[in-house]
């Protein structure tokens, strides 16, 4: 099939359908590989056990970016190419994004008490992301609030452009500010800096969340499809109705 | 396996996470199966995509 061809809705969705049942599956299989090597996984020397939490933390947080990484590209395609599909995969990725950068604060929040002394510092790492999952949500009420899907659709791909000037902040904040939390000590120039019996299990547990995210993505944008497809037909019910009235 | 004198933080970290997946998986499940009722509902009652052409 042409790549061209998934940009019909009905092509893509019977993809999905065809797709999604592998990627559950691979989905489950790495996370309980994954899963299975954090738990094994050795103690930190500084952190102790407290370094389990960095096997969700640091997905959740490339996730969370990742996320608006993805919807910024859907906003390109939306306001540029006023593709409907593009639109779909904005709106579907917002609250998956939301919900990774939600899970990236709280797991963040937990393993700075132990580690920091502090579950929350407003200096620039964290206010960033702070200001990530906030912006998530303000893309989400313009999607869910807009009365007419197109309109929403614009205001939240103008938002979302401009939400990913955020995305450099975050990942550059603790090289540009003194920031409480540590520097990038995996994606750097100089390689990662985290022992191999720690970084392999890491790795997997990004793979798994990547994973995850685009299985959820896959199966919210079939529902987005879904959903539009229940509106044009309740719309065209409706004139229906009003035909046979007049 | 230990998770030493801070396992609450672990597992408090763990049990969220489990729980926001869980939910984003419930959502997608059940989103899914909502619409697909609704298109079920509409096309009983004759309703489809196309407009009926004016005779």
């Amino acid at each position: 099939m042409p790549v061209i061809d998934l940009a019909n809705p009905t092509r893509f969705l019977a993809l999905v359908n065809r797709v999604l049942p592998w990627l559950v599956a691979v989905t489950a299989l790495v996370f309980a590989i994954g899963l299975y090597r954090a738990m094994h996984a050795p103690d930190d020397y500084q952190q102790g056990a407290t370094v389990k939490i960095m096997f969700l933390h640091v997905p959740a947080a490339w996730l969370g970016m990742m996320g608006w990484v993805v919807m910024s590209a859907a906003a390109l395609g939306t306001l540029v190419w006023r593709h409907p599909l593009a639109d779909v995969a904005g709106k579907a990725a917002a609250p998956i994004g939301a919900a990774f950068t939600f899970i990236c604060l709280v797991t963040g929040a937990l393993w700075g008490r132990p580690t920091w002394g502090t579950y929350w510092v407003w200096d620039a790492r964290l206010t960033s992301v702070l200001i990530l999952f906030l912006l998530y949500l303000g893309v989400m009420a313009l999607y869910w609030t807009a009365e007419e899907p197109g309109r929403g659709a614009r205001a939240a791909a103008i938002l979302t452009l401009v939400g990913a000037v955020n995305i450099p902040i975050i990942k550059f904040s603790v090289d540009w500010w003194n920031t409480l939390h540590q520097p990038a000590s995996i994606v750097r120039l100089g390689g990662a800096t985290i022992d191999a019996s720690i970084l392999v299990p890491l790795l997997i547990m990004a793979g798994a969340f990547t994973l995850l995210f685009f299985t959820l993505h896959l199966a919210a944008m079939r529902n987005e499809i879904l959903r539009r497809r229940v509106r044009t037909m309740q719309l065209l019910q409706a004139q229906t109705l009003s035909e046979a009235h007049t | 396996m230990s998770f030493g004198p801070h396992a609450d933080f672990i597992v408090a970290a763990y049990a969220v996470t489990a729980f926001v997946v869980a939910g984003l998986i419930a959502w997608v499940v059940l989103d899914y199966a909502a619409q697909r009722r609704i298109i079920g509902d509409l096309e009983e009652r004759g309703v489809t995509r196309r407009a009926r052409r004016k005779e």
